[in-house]
C-alpha cells in the first residue's frame, strides 16, 4: 500500500481499518542469495538498498529480537556529515544525501529535519581546528559555517558564553545537519524492502555459520540451518559475539554508551549543539524532550546499561554549558552496546573467509551513516567491490597501518 | 562498580581509570621473526567476550597500581581483583 495524503483520508473516512501490515511475518526459506545478520538500521538498509537499486531480492534479514531492537531504538537520532578525513567525509556525505531523499525513496514519514549541527569552539587553536575541518567537509560536497560569537549567541543565546574557563569563541554550523526518527527508519526500510521480496526473519538468532571448506555458504540459526550464496553481518554491539562463529577475532570492542532524555518542554533549542570543552551534544525532540549524552563509560561491557559516574560527568558538562537545564528533570536514560574499532572508524569489507562479509566498528556514531552504511554495504555484497566512498573502511588496514584514526587517540577504543 | 583493591579495600571505581582487555600485559617480542603481525594482534585484536574478562585498571586517584580485575561484561559484577605485578611476575616465573 502506498502511503499518501490521499490514502491517509480515506483511510480517515473507512475508520482506519483497512491499513494492512506493513511488512510480512514469513517463514524462513531454505536457501537465499544473500543473508544479512541483524535487523538494525545498517542490516534493514542494506536490505532496501540490495533489492531497489542492486536487483537483488532473495534475500533475508534474520534478527535476533525484534527489528530496531538494538542500537537503532538507542540513539540520540542525530544527523550530520561533519568530519575531516578523506577516508570519512565522503561516505558521510553520501549518507547526508541519501538522508535528504530518504523519505521520498521509501514512502515513509522517517521525519528527517534539518535543524542544523552546532559544534561550539572554546580556544583559538579549537576554531582554528573548526575553519579546517569546515573546508575538509565543503571539498567534499558538503556544507559548513564559521560561525563567530556573535553569530552563536543569535542562535543560542541561552548558552553560557563568558564562562570563565571555557567561553564560547564560535562554532561550527552545519544547516544540513539535524534529527531524523530512529523507529521510523527502521520501519521504513524494513517496510521498502519487505515489499521488494526481501523476508525479515524476527525472533530467530544466529547461533553459528555452515562453513565448507572455508567458505561460507549459511547460518546455524535458532529455527534452523538457512543457506546462502552470501551472508553479511551487520550486528554493531554484538559484532565480536557473532564473528567468533566464523572463527574470527576483530579490531573491536564493546562499551557502553548512556543517553537522556529529560520531561518535555516548549522549544528551546533550536538545532544540535555540541559542547567543545567537553563531551556533551544535546538536541529536542518533536515531543519536547531534552535528548542529549556524553561519553562512553569507558570499559568493556555488553550489559545495555551504565554506571552513575558517567551520568554525573554528562549533566556537569550540561550544566556549564546550558546553565537553564539545570530546571529540567530528566525523565528517561539507558544504554547500547557500541561495537568501538580501533581507530573510532567503521569497517565495511569483505572478510578472510569467502563469502562472509562485515559491516561493524560503528563507534557510537551508527545512526547517522545508517543509510550510506547500508548503500555500501549492498554495493559490497552485489558487487563484491567496496563502494567508492567506503573504499578507507578495510578490515586489513590495522595491519597495514592505514588507520582513518579522527581523533588521533590510538588504539584505545575508549578514547574514541 | 566498587573496586575491591587488594591493597586499599572497596573503592569506587571512579577513582580508576579502563586500561583493557589483561593480555596488554604480554607485550610481544620487539625482536622476533614476527614482530610486525605480533605487535598487531597486540595492539589491535581483541577477544572481547560477553562473559567474563580479565581487564587492566589503573588506580590514578589512589594508589597509582595497577590492577588485573576479573568483572562480568554482562552483568559487570567483579569477581576477582589482582595487583597487576604480581600476576606480570607469576607468568614470568611460571614460563
Amino acid at each position: 500500500m502506498h502511503y499518501s495524503a490521499w490514502s491517509l483520508f480515506w483511510q480517515g473516512l473507512k475508520g482506519n481499518t483497512d491499513w494492512k501490515p506493513a511488512w510480512r511475518e514469513p517463514q524462513p526459506k531454505g536457501r537465499y542469495d544473500v543473508i544479512i545478520v541483524g535487523g538494525g538500521g545498517h542490516g534493514l538498509a542494506a536490505a532496501y538498498y540490495l533489492s531497489s537499486v542492486y536487483g537483488i531480492t532473495n534475500v533475508a534479514v534474520i534478527e535476533k529480537g525484534w527489528i530496531g531492537s538494538g542500537n537503532a531504538g538507542r540513539n540520540t537520532t542525530i544527523i550530520r556529515s561533519n568530519y575531516l578525513l578523506p577516508g570519512n567525509e565522503p561516505f558521510y556525505e553520501l549518507s547526508m544525501k541519501l538522508w535528504e531523499g530518504l523519505e521520498q525513496d521509501f514512502n515513509f514519514n522517517a521525519m528527517v529535519s534539518q535543524r542544523g549541527v552546532l559544534n561550539l569552539c572554546h580556544t583559538d587553536g579549537q576554531r582554528d581546528a573548526y575553519a579546517r575541518r569546515g573546508n575538509a567537509m565543503l571539498m567534499a560536497g558538503a556544507d559548513a559555517v564559521l560561525l563567530d560569537p556573535v553569530g552563536v549567541r543569535r542562535m543560542c543565546p541561552f548558552l553560557d558564553f563568558d564562562n570563565a574557563r571555557f567561553p564560547i569563541k564560535g562554532g561550527l554550523w552545519q544547516k544540513r545537519g539535524g534529527t531524523a526518527r530512529h523507529d521510523a527508519v527502521v520501519w521504513g526500510y524494513a517496510r521498502g524492502a519487505d515489499s521488494r521480496g526481501v523476508d525479515i526473519i524476527q525472533n530467530c538468532e544466529v547461533t553459528g555459520f555452515v562453513m565448507e571448506n572455508g567458505v561460507c555458504k549459511g547460518v546455524e540459526t535458532s529455527r534452523g540451518t538457512i543457506m546462502a550464496g552470501k551472508v553479511g553481518v551487520s550486528v554493531a554491539g554484538s559484532s565480536g559475539r557473532v564473528m567468533a562463529g566464523a572463527g574470527m577475532r576483530l579490531p573491536i570492542e564493546s562499551h557502553v554508551l548512556q543517553a537522556f532524555v529529560s520531561e518535555g518542554l516548549k522549544p528551546i533549542i533550536p538545532g544540535v549543539v555540541t559542547y567543545g570543552a567537553g563531551h556533551f551534544y544535546i538536541s529536542q525532540s518533536d515531543k519536547g524532550g531534552l535528548v542529549f549524552g556524553g561519553d562512553i563509560d569507558g570499559y568493556n561491557s555488553y550489559a545495555q546499561r551504565g554506571n552513575l559516574p558517567v551520568v554525573e560527568d554528562v549533566c556537569e558538562s550540561g550544566m556549564a554549558l546550558v546553565p537553564m537545564i539545570g530546571r529540567a528533570r530528566l525523565l528517561r536514560m539507558w544504554g547500547g552496546v557500541m561495537d568501538m574499532s580501533m581507530d573510532g572508524s567503521p569497517i565495511i569489507d569483505k572478510t578472510p573467509v569467502d563469502g562472509l562479509y562485515f559491516n561493524g566498528g560503528w563507534c557510537y556514531g551508527g545512526f547517522k551513516a545508517t543509510p550510506a552504511s547500508g548503500y555500501c554495504f549492498a554495493h559490497l555484497l552485489a558487487t563484491d567491490v567496496p563502494h567508492p566512498t567506503a573504499t578507507a573502511y578495510r578490515l586489513d588496514r590495522f595491519r597495514t597501518g592505514a588507520v582513518i584514526d579522527e581523533k588521533g587517540a590510538g588504539a584505545q577504543p575508549n578514547l574514541h | 562498580m566498587i573496586i575491591n583493591h587488594p591493597l586499599l579495600g572497596p573503592r569506587d571505581a571512579q577513582e580508576f581509570t579502563y586500561f583493557g582487555d589483561a593480555s596488554l600485559i604480554n607485550r610481544p617480542d620487539w625482536q622476533a621473526e614476527d614482530a610486525a603481525e605480533l605487535f598487531y594482534e597486540y595492539l589491535h585484536v581483541r577477544d572481547n567476550p560477553a562473559g567474563e574478562h580479565r581487564e587492566l585498571w589503573y588506580h590514578e586517584h589512589g594508589d597509582r597500581s595497577w590492577l588485573v580485575v576479573t568483572r562480568n561484561t554482562l552483568t559487570h559484577e567483579i569477581s576477582k581483583v589482582e595487583i597487576a605485578r604480581d600476576v606480570a611476575l607469576t607468568r614470568r616465573h611460571g614460563q
